[in-house]
């Protein structure tokens, strides 16, 4: 999917993730920011990527500011970032490229 | 050099500091020394006055100078002026390269960061650091290694000699013009003064700092005139509000209500429970609920409680007025329900010295009477290893406080922690630091379920016709993994900026300083 505009999704409550995507032209660019960021940046770093490429993103500027969110809602806020930033809200497909 | 946690403790840090590795909770069983000593300037003279005008006067006294270790008590918690006023007239002055030796320093303390920065203060050694202060060791700003000792392990460091204080500060709630001091009967009430008491016993110079000077004889006194040199007054020694806060509300978090009802069954089914058992318990929401819920039992069974230590809270001063223990015996008031049951009862709540409570060097301390105590800690891992004072960021940001202590002396020694604490996993394959060896931790009591050390079989044996969950350690460790995933360690750079020094002296761990995270790829 291409990234065509910003969009934001999550909070910066406790054990959630605020996650904007920007549009970009040249691969990938993300900046992590976690308060678990010693114990967990790997495994962030590797959730959001395999996130991206499921949903074929492979240009975009992508700022997660993680405050210790699992995994699954990681996922959840980059799934639903990418699809704001196509205007897309409803019809998502469950079940396809978002399990 | 691997010690007998299995923690590395660099060959240059044990040169440095002159210690041992950590060799096992008895190792040093009948250690043979000579105790320290204070040097005393008599006071023969009558007329002579120990009333000074201000610090500044104090300290001039005292012969304050460069190089000098000076030591603050911590029972007016968060809410301490001392050791800030003290400090600032100290920096005023241009003194260099001091040692602080506090009992505990906390988030109240933060203006000391400038100090360590300019070389003001360049050693501390405490029972933790909070705040900023934490921030600033951790990151390296310290000159020397800080210290982190247990309230055992400090104690029996003054008073075996490693530790020479030069002049010991301390903030007394009240005081007579003579030095007889006491934890009640001023502004800022504290309940007791147990772990200033042997400062006032081994340092050089002692000056109490109150801000209610009483008539002559302030008595019963915590700590006598016959080893204070100087009184100072000054306008407030603390907060009252941050000193002694009201009662905490019970919790209602419902993963803390399971661990506290797990507990209580735990403790109700080993043999160490029935008449006359001994009992210590911290002041998170889990311990609380489980001493009320335990009170329950012990009223529905008809069994007392011979004596209950603390770190007290209003829950635990209950049963003394419910008539369900005998006696108190007190080092810290952690609630305006403990400060005033003190002053009610005073035939049944006993303010003890830090020694009497957990020195490992003296003739015999109460946590070695303990049969239960129930503690909390930030990581535990498979050893039953605890961690209580360094944060998963890797930054020094807790303290020992009497955990290893209690830990070593009591016949059971519980630990409560919920699974997760956010994604991190209170349950690990390797705890960051080692605060607590886990060859004196019994159990661990999570929200997911409960692990007995393997080598109390006689404990698996007692909880085998509970319906307790009972899991291996491990079991537990992978519950908690296979919801958040497995961490990675803390990446810390090469300097070590500290030590975890084991309740008898020993190097149990050291601490390095943080970096920035980077990812490796």
């Amino acid at each position: 999917m291409e990234i065509k505009k910003a969009a934001m999704a999550g909070t910066l409550e406790s054990s959630d993730a605020q996650v904007t995507v920007e549009p970009g032209d040249n691969g990938i660019d993300l900046s992590i920011e976690s308060s678990v960021i010693h114990q967990f940046g790997r495994q962030i770093k590797a959730t959001v990527l395999e996130t991206l490429s499921r949903l074929e993103v492979t240009d975009a500027k992508v700022t997660v500011v993680d405050k210790g969110a699992l995994d699954c809602t990681l996922k959840a806020r980059v799934e639903c970032a990418v699809y704001r930033s196509n205007d897309i809200t409803e019809n998502l497909p469950w079940g396809g490229v978002i399990r | 050099m691997i010690n007998a946690v299995g923690r590395e403790i660099p060959e240059e840090i044990l040169k440095i500091t002159g210690k041992e590795p950590y060799q096992g909770a008895k190792a040093k069983d009948n250690y043979e020394f000579t105790r320290g000593a204070a040097k005393i300037h008599a006071m023969v003279d009558p007329a002579r006055s120990k009333v000074v005008e201000s610090i500044r006067g104090a300290l001039e006294k005292c012969g304050i100078k460069d190089g000098m270790t000076i030591s603050f008590h911590h029972h007016f918690r968060e809410g301490d002026y001392v050791v800030n006023m003290v400090m600032e007239e100290i920096h005023k002055m241009g003194i260099k390269d001091l040692s602080i030796c506090a009992t505990s320093l906390g988030k109240a303390h933060d203006p000391i960061v400038p100090m360590i920065e300019d070389g003001t203060v360049t050693s501390i050694r405490s029972s933790g650091v909070r705040g900023k202060i934490g921030e600033a060791i951790s990151s390296g700003k310290l000159k020397n290694l800080a210290i982190m000792c247990s309230h055992g392990g400090r104690v029996r460091a003054v008073e075996s000699g490693e530790v020479h204080i030069d002049i010991a500060f301390i903030g007394a709630p009240s005081a007579d013009e003579y030095g007889n001091l006491k934890a009640n009967g001023g502004k800022s009430n504290c309940g007791v003064l147990s772990y200033a008491m042997a400062d006032a016993q081994y340092a050089d110079k002692v000056v109490a700092i109150t801000d209610t000077l009483v008539p002559f004889p302030n008595v019963p006194a915590s700590i006598s005139m016959t080893n204070v040199d100087y009184v100072v007054v000054v306008d407030e020694i603390g907060n009252p509000a941050k000193i002694a806060t009201g009662a905490a509300k019970p919790t209602t978090d419902m993963r803390k209500l399971r661990m506290a009802d797990y507990c209580t069954q735990f403790v109700i089914n080993t043999p160490y429970f029935k008449n006359g058992f001994s009992y210590q318990t911290g002041v998170g929401g889990a311990s609380i609920a489980s001493t009320i819920s335990l009170a329950q039992e012990m009223e529905k069974r008809g069994i007392r409680m011979g004596f209950g230590v603390g770190g007290l809270t209003t829950p635990m001063c209950d049963l003394l007025e419910r008539g369900l223990v005998d006696v108190l015996v007190d080092t810290q008031d952690f609630d305006l329900g403990a400060v005033e049951s003190i002053q009610k009862h005073p035939d049944r709540h006993i303010e003890i010295s830090a020694s009497e409570y957990a020195n490992p060097f003296n003739k015999g301390a109460y946590v070695n009477k303990l049969d239960f105590v129930i503690l909390a800690a930030l990581e535990v891992d498979i050893n039953f290893n605890c961690n209580v004072v360094v944060g998963s960021d890797g930054v020094i940001t807790g303290a020992q406080g009497g955990h290893p202590d209690t830990a070593a002396g009591a016949k059971c020694t519980i630990v409560i922690a919920p699974l997760l604490q956010g994604r991190i996993p209170a349950v690990c394959t390797n705890v960051t630091t080692v605060t607590t060896p886990g060859e004196t931790v019994d159990v661990i009591i999570t929200d997911y379920g409960i692990a007995i050390n393997p080598k109390r079989q006689d404990l698996v044996e007692c909880m085998k016709n509970t319906k307790l969950p009972i899991r291996t350690i491990e079991e537990l460790r992978d519950m908690a993994y296979a919801i958040v995933g497995e961490p990675d360690p803390v990446q810390f750079g090469d300097r070590v900026v500290g030590i975890i020094e084991g309740r008898d002296g020993t190097i149990m761990d050291v601490v390095r300083e943080i970096k920035p995270y980077e990812f490796k790829d």
